[in-house]
């Protein structure tokens, strides 16, 4: 496997939908979002495209990765992934027999030391900063708030595209309860900061009492979580909202990296029912935000001559006639009682994998509804343990 | 050890694909099959688990599929709407209103408020005894022992009201090995297996519940015994293989290679697998159930494959 000596090809429609290859999508592009539902491949995948980017295009490619395989890891030659991001080894490359035109950089994605980043950068003071990270239920919010995992990737990555330092940046969306949760992270955050509630939470006690007197929701609620537990969160909050204005605006940015037309979302799915539907819920979801969806990636699909019939009828004359077929092959080959069971467990394997192959068919023709590149992965039969084994990978998606 | 099913609460988890709802399915089908009163519950409400028993949408309000066994999914509004008109004894109707709109802020902004009125609707199914087993269709593996610790984290953070009032016994019901389990499902590669591992430390960790079993599933069949696996290899060795496959082409009449290769991929994908496989059975705790799900070559995931899920888990149970 060698890099390309051609220019690649720069996809000159920009922005508008997507026709032709992940080839042409990644050297358009400056962020490309893998996202699907979990266990699909969005890491490995990912992390295949920003290896052929990178050996292919050029420039500099950064991989931001959730929650890698200790084996991923390895396999891009780091020694483990760190929130700071580090240069994949050219030795790495070197193994693979290739010698990449760019560099391939990788990060992963630390949530609790993200938002220390955060609460740094946008803390008015050192007395407020520390406040607030020394708050117990900081830790707490910042751990469990169900979007905060959501909101910090995205926030990550406007910070590293805004940083400039990377041609091309590749993430894979952290596993969310709902496949469209990390879209709205970024505006519910801001929602979040300037609710009513918020400012109620904020308000002084004594004035509160008043409010509350005609709200009986809020005397609900006080009865619920009890005045202290109230007491602090708006006192956690007070802190917060020190950093109101940097946080509304920034989640805003966010919003319009998004939104950009340099940025790209990538549908990764396997073709199992509930991985697809989801896949299906994520197009219309982009669909309905103008966001530009690149392509769709389907993966870990059985070799298409699973679904031939000549090859059907053939298992099924071996499942059904191998005592007469063991008899025919020579007899050095083995005794004639395993010949046969050898014969009828290749024929019978074969039968049941080509139910799973046709019913694979079957989703990848009702999605074939979408659009845009499809690009479908076979199914490895090793798992991935180096670089090379990554470009291999990345040579089924990229053409 | 408790068996399996005579535990009241069965919180079942795993990494995402693995076929989490597929075993939550089972399990409830086989407890209702055993004369149990069962619900399953769904935590995400995707509404995947409808599809399992191929019956209509599910709902907060429980409903009853097939005799003893019911559904139901998780809804924290509905539930907080539930609870206070147990706890305040007052008809909320008219004064949960403006509650829809801003419920969401306080139970984002309050930590573990969301998780527990989703963990204490189940508790409190168990604690009334209105079933005799309750399966949940938990969240994944790597948001449960936010869910499952929820009613301590509310003790540590809240010193009194309502919800406080409510952990002792909520708290009480998670610890009894006895009465609550969690189930995590992995599939034998490397991720799911991994973070089942992972999983089993965190519950010890950071939660009082005690890990029931691990189902391993989509378990891939050997294909070959002993002796056997040498012929196969034979069969596909480039030296002697085209003589052998002229020969086995005209007895069979049809192309074979394509045949060999399907069989070759199913024997390297059980040993990539058998090697996660056997990892997962070597790291796990001492003492942990061991469940094996075969792969299911089928056309669909309909309730045809949920009873034929629920029979191999019968079978492993020793039913």
């Amino acid at each position: 496997m060698a890099a390309k000596k051609k220019q690649p090809v720069r996809a000159k429609r920009a922005g508008s939908s997507a026709s032709g290859s992940i080839e042409q999508l990644l050297a358009a592009k400056e962020i490309v979002i893998h996202c699907g539902s979990g266990g699909v491949g969005k890491t490995t995948t990912a992390a295949a495209a920003a290896a052929m980017a990178a050996v292919h295009h050029g420039g500099k490619v950064l991989v931001v990765t959730v929650d890698p395989a200790r084996r991923l890891a390895n396999a891009l030659g780091l020694e483990a992934f760190g929130n700071v991001e580090s240069q994949v080894p050219p030795e790495a490359f070197a193994a693979a027999g290739v010698e990449p035109r760019g560099e391939l950089w990788a990060a992963m994605l630390d949530t609790k030391e993200s938002w220390d980043d955060l609460v740094r950068s946008h803390a008015p003071d050192a007395a407020t900063r520390d406040a607030i990270l020394a708050n117990p239920l900081y830790k707490n919010i910042t751990g469990r708030f169900v979007q905060s995992h959501d909101y910090i990737a995205m926030e990550r990555l406007y910070e590293i595209h805004s940083s400039g330092r990377y041609d091309l940046i590749v993430v894979d969306t952290p596993p969310t309860r709902n496949a469209i949760d990390f879209l709205e992270a970024p505006e519910r955050m801001a929602d979040f900061f300037s609710s009513r509630l918020l400012r109620w939470l904020t308000v002084p006690a004594r004035s509160r009492m008043l409010t509350m007197a005609s709200k009986p929701f809020y005397s609900v609620a006080d009865r619920i979580l009890g005045s202290k537990f109230l007491e602090d969160i708006a006192e956690f909050f007070l802190l917060f909202q020190t950093m109101y204005d940097g946080f509304v605006e920034r989640a805003e940015a966010v919003t319009r990296t998004l939104a950009d037309k340099r940025t790209t979302f990538v549908v990764v799915s396997t073709l199992e029912s509930a991985p697809v539907r989801e896949a299906e819920f994520f197009v219309d979801a982009l669909q309905e935000r103008g966001l530009h969806l690149g392509a769709v990636i389907l993966n870990r699909v059985l070799p298409s001559w699973f679904l031939e019939d000549g090859t059907r009828d053939a298992a099924t004359v071996l499942c059904s006639d191998a005592d007469r077929l063991a008899g025919e092959l020579p007899d050095d080959l083995g005794e004639h009682d395993q010949v046969e069971r050898v014969l009828h467990e290749v024929g019978e394997s074969f039968l049941n994998f080509q139910v799973v192959a046709k019913r694979e068919a079957e989703i990848r023709a009702e999605l074939a509804a979408a659009p845009d590149v499809v690009a479908a992965v076979p199914y490895f039969d090793h798992d991935i343990t180096d670089l090379a084994g990554l470009l291999q990978l990345g040579e089924k998606i990229w053409h | 050890m408790t068996e399996l099913l005579d535990r009241r609460l069965l919180f079942v988890t795993g990494k995402g694909g693995v076929g989490k709802t597929t075993i939550a399915a089972s399990l409830a089908l086989l407890g209702a099959q055993q004369g149990k009163r069962t619900l399953v519950c769904e935590i995400d409400a995707k509404g995947n688990l409808a599809d399992f028993f191929e019956t209509g949408p599910t709902r907060f309000q429980e409903r009853e599929l097939s005799p003893g066994l019911w559904a139901m999914s998780m809804d924290t509004e509905e539930s907080l709407k539930e609870y206070l008109r147990l706890q305040l004894k007052v008809p909320l109707v008219a004064r949960i209103g403006p509650l829809a709109r801003t419920f969401d802020f306080v139970a984002n902004a309050a930590p573990g408020v969301k998780e527990i009125l989703t963990v204490g609707k189940l508790l409190w199914e168990v604690r009334e005894e209105h079933y005799d087993l309750v399966v949940v269709d938990a969240v994944a593996s790597g948001h449960i022992t936010g869910q499952l610790a929820a009613p301590q984290a509310i003790q540590q953070l809240v010193q009194v009201g309502m919800v406080r009032d409510q952990t002792d016994w909520m708290i009480e019901i998670l610890a009894d090995a006895s009465r609550t389990g969690v189930v995590i499902v992995a599939a034998p590669e490397e991720m799911p297996v991994n973070e089942t591992l992972e999983l089993a430390g965190r519950l010890r960790e950071e939660t009082v519940v005690d890990l029931a079993a691990v189902v391993a599933n989509r378990v891939l069949p050997e294909l070959f015994g002993r002796g056997e696996e040498e012929i196969f290899d034979a069969l596909n060795d480039r030296e002697r293989s085209p003589a052998l496959h002229e020969v086995l082409s005209a007895a069979v009449g049809g192309p074979v290679r394509e045949l060999l290769d399907g069989a070759q991929l199913a024997v390297r994908m059980r040993r990539t697998r058998g090697v996660h496989l056997a990892r997962l059975r070597e790291e796990l705790p001492e003492g942990t159930p061991l469940l094996y799900v075969p792969y299911l070559f089928q056309r669909s995931h309909g309730v045809r494959a949920t009873r034929q899920v629920a029979a191999h888990l019968g079978e492993e149970l020793g039913f």
